[in-house]
């Protein structure tokens, strides 16, 4: 393979980046074999632009250039700093584990108090035994930069039958400029576990950075799971996140992705229901200013009868920013009775914001009841009238308006405590936009 | 005494056709003033002029406020002053509920004005006592402002806004419309109990059957965009009889 000819855009060769992260990169040989692989396959395809179908609306090549060079471990400072930002954006109850420019965090985390509950390993810790956490259902070329650079993530295990007396929280702290943040994580969830996991990307000073995280979950028969991401990285980071979930018989999942920073993100989430009578709800809000360009993509796939899915998006676009939703149900032949529904609405705050909305059924089964909507459009302006004949001014009665037009999926969220905390980031955007 | 409300001489366009030809009205403190008209006379353009709503030119003359000119301030800055608009058509406001919109609202207006926030124990005493006058059901409030409220629940949910903002100034556009006689009954005996030396009322309505339950003071008949002929109540029950025809010739 010639590599010499693959450059990213500053002229660094491709190949660089993977030589130079070796050294960093845990695993036995057979997992720098699989990382090397992967790596092969990025340098093959190149960052996603828009050419390929999945990625028309996000040129990585054109919005992003290169993957950057992977962050250096985070020092005593970097800690320091890091930890101040994880006491500002801690859920009050949760217990932490906290990954710092891609590696876990020991002293910042809860691990005792999880102990008790659930088991928890590191990335680093697990990959010897298992090389197959580098592995997962699908690949493209962001995966495989996850699969080879992958330094740190969590490995979570809930035991069947567990209730989580506490949720979960996985926050992912920035604190390197320039540098990418490369994670991995795994959370196995078994029969009949109550549990809440929530994720947050979070920067402590750190600018033009790069998040590529990847999660692989999976969900046992009989559970009840909320997964929470929030993701509020810095106004000129990269946020490229994938998700893999495989959700098991009779379980509720309530899946909530919150987008309210980063220049660039994807959160690609691609979730399979494979037991039968199994309640899926994802639902998401994007918040875009500026120039910002916030992507979700969500493949939901039916592959069994009898489930039901409910996604509810909402993307709020002010000034230049972009939207794009991308939301695809796939109903396998043998999926029937599948009830399949999602909406999305895009509400466009100046007249150069942009949305994109795409919708795609892909149903083999014949006794099914899917259906999709979407809309796009201005505040009302008869509605910004009677407010502020009311006596709201107007930004505020934009701001009272806007949280109406998110809480309808940020009320999907059932925990009183996360919902709130939601809301407070809607909130403290809305802020900073007056 | 300075006249709350003094319009001179309005001139309004929209899209280029004037519908106001120089609307002259003069309300004092206290007064509560009908103003009626046949359809397209432009009775609701000059509740719209007044509060402030968008999409109405002012080619001439002026409205002032406590001699105030009001057409030089925001709709919020107008309610902050004291002037209320009951609409003809309340908005539906999903997502916002009405007690959230009722204290953002309130404590906008007092902050306007300079004045602290409400406590949260003294508003919920007042919605509590003005919601019981109005018949209006707690969990009406909790549901998002007038969102799948019928006619008289949302005429009677801008009552209760008259009642905890305490305008000086309120006018209420058609507030009959769409209501049966009994939904009339209650929303007009809110307003009656508002009825205060302090407050004036601008009553807009096609029908003489509003002003048997909130009987005005001075009765103006409105033609082609002008006030024609003003009077006392008794002005209300001669049109009833002869009908707006000789008005709509005179102008």
């Amino acid at each position: 393979m010639n590599v010499a000819v693959a450059k990213t855009g500053s002229g660094r060769a491709v190949s660089d980046l993977f030589a130079s992260a070796e050294g960093r990169l845990p695993g036995s040989p057979d997992v720098i074999a699989a990382r090397r692989e992967a790596f092969e396959t990025y340098e093959r395809l190149g960052l996603p632009h828009r050419r390929i179908e999945e990625w028309k609306y996000t040129d990585l090549r054109a919005l992003v250039g290169e993957v950057l060079p992977l962050a250096a471990a985070p020092d005593a400072t970097a800690l320091k700093r890091a930890a101040e930002a994880v006491k500002a954006h801690a859920i009050a109850g949760a217990r932490k584990l906290v990954l710092v420019d891609g590696v876990f965090a020991a002293e910042l985390s809860d691990v005792k108090a999880l102990a008790s509950e659930a088991g928890f390993k590191t990335l680093r810790e697990s990959l010897d035994k298992d090389a197959g956490l580098l592995k997962t259902a699908s690949t493209d070329a962001v995966i495989a930069v996850n699969a080879a650079l992958a330094t740190d993530g969590v490995v979570l295990s809930i035991a069947d039958g567990t209730q989580l007396s506490a949720p979960v929280q996985i926050i992912h702290v920035a604190t390197a400029a320039s540098a990418s943040a490369v994670t991995r994580s795994q959370v196995r969830i078994g029969k009949g576990v109550r549990a809440t996991i929530i994720e947050s990307f979070v920067a402590a000073g750190a600018a033009a950075y790069q998040v590529n995280d990847a999660v692989i979950i999976s969900v046992g028969d009989d559970a009840d799971v909320a997964h929470i991401r929030l993701m509020d990285d810095a106004a000129d980071a990269v946020n490229i996140t994938s998700q893999f979930v495989t959700v098991g018989a009779n379980t509720k999942l309530n899946v909530f992705n919150m987008t309210s920073g980063a220049a660039v993100s994807r959160l690609q989430g691609f979730i399979t229901l494979a037991g039968e009578g199994s309640e899926l709800s994802v639902n998401g809000v994007n918040l875009l200013k500026k120039t910002e360009h916030g992507d979700t993509t969500l493949v939901v796939d039916h592959a069994v009868p009898n489930c039901v899915s409910r996604e509810i998006f909402r993307a709020v676009i002010d000034d230049r920013a972009h939207s794009v939703f991308q939301g695809r149900i796939i109903v396998r032949p043998d999926a029937q009775k599948t009830d399949g529904k999602m909406m999305t609405r895009a509400l466009l705050l100046s007249d150069e914001a942009e949305a994109d909305n795409k919708p795609e059924l892909e149903i083999f089964a014949d006794d099914v009841s899917c259906g999709h909507g979407a809309t796009a459009g201005a505040l009302d302006d008869s509605l910004l009238f009677y407010l502020k004949a009311r006596g709201l001014p107007e930004k505020q009665a934009q701001a009272l308006l806007i949280q109406a037009f998110v809480g309808e999926a940020i009320e999907q969220i059932a925990d009183d405590t996360l919902r709130e905390h939601v809301i407070g980031i809607a909130e403290r955007w809305l802020e900073r936009r007056s | 005494m300075m006249a709350l409300l003094e319009v001179k001489d309005l001139k309004v366009r929209v899209e280029e056709r004037e519908i106001l030809h120089g609307l002259t009205l003069t309300v004092n403190e206290g007064e509560v003033h009908a103003i009626m008209g046949p359809n397209g006379s432009g009775k609701s353009t000059l509740s719209h002029v007044i509060a402030g709503k968008p999409g109405y030119e002012v080619t001439d003359g002026q409205i002032l406020f406590r001699g105030e000119d009001l057409l030089e301030m925001e709709p919020d800055e107008r309610a902050a002053k004291g002037v209320f608009l009951a609409f003809q058509y309340p908005v539906e406001i999903p997502g916002v509920t009405t007690m959230n919109f009722l204290r953002t609202a309130l404590n906008a207006q007092r902050k306007a004005r300079g004045e602290s926030e409400l406590m949260v124990p003294d508003f919920l005493k007042k919605v509590r006592e003005v919601s019981k006058s109005l018949n209006i059901p707690q969990d009406m409030l909790k549901r998002g402002v007038n969102v799948g409220f019928s006619g008289g629940e949302k005429k009677r949910n801008e009552v209760l806004q008259m009642a905890l903002f305490e305008p000086s100034l309120c006018i209420l556009d058609e507030m009959d419309s769409g209501l049966d006689i009994d939904a009339l009954r209650i929303a007009a005996d809110g307003v009656n109990a508002l009825r205060s030396p302090g407050r004036a009322m601008v009553v807009i309505t096609h029908y003489q059957r509003l002003l048997n339950y909130i009987v005005p003071d001075v009765v103006h008949v409105m033609s082609r965009g002008r006030v024609v002929k003003s009077g006392g109540k008794e002005l209300a029950l001669e049109l009833e009889a002869s009908g707006y025809a000789q008005f709509e010739d005179a102008a």
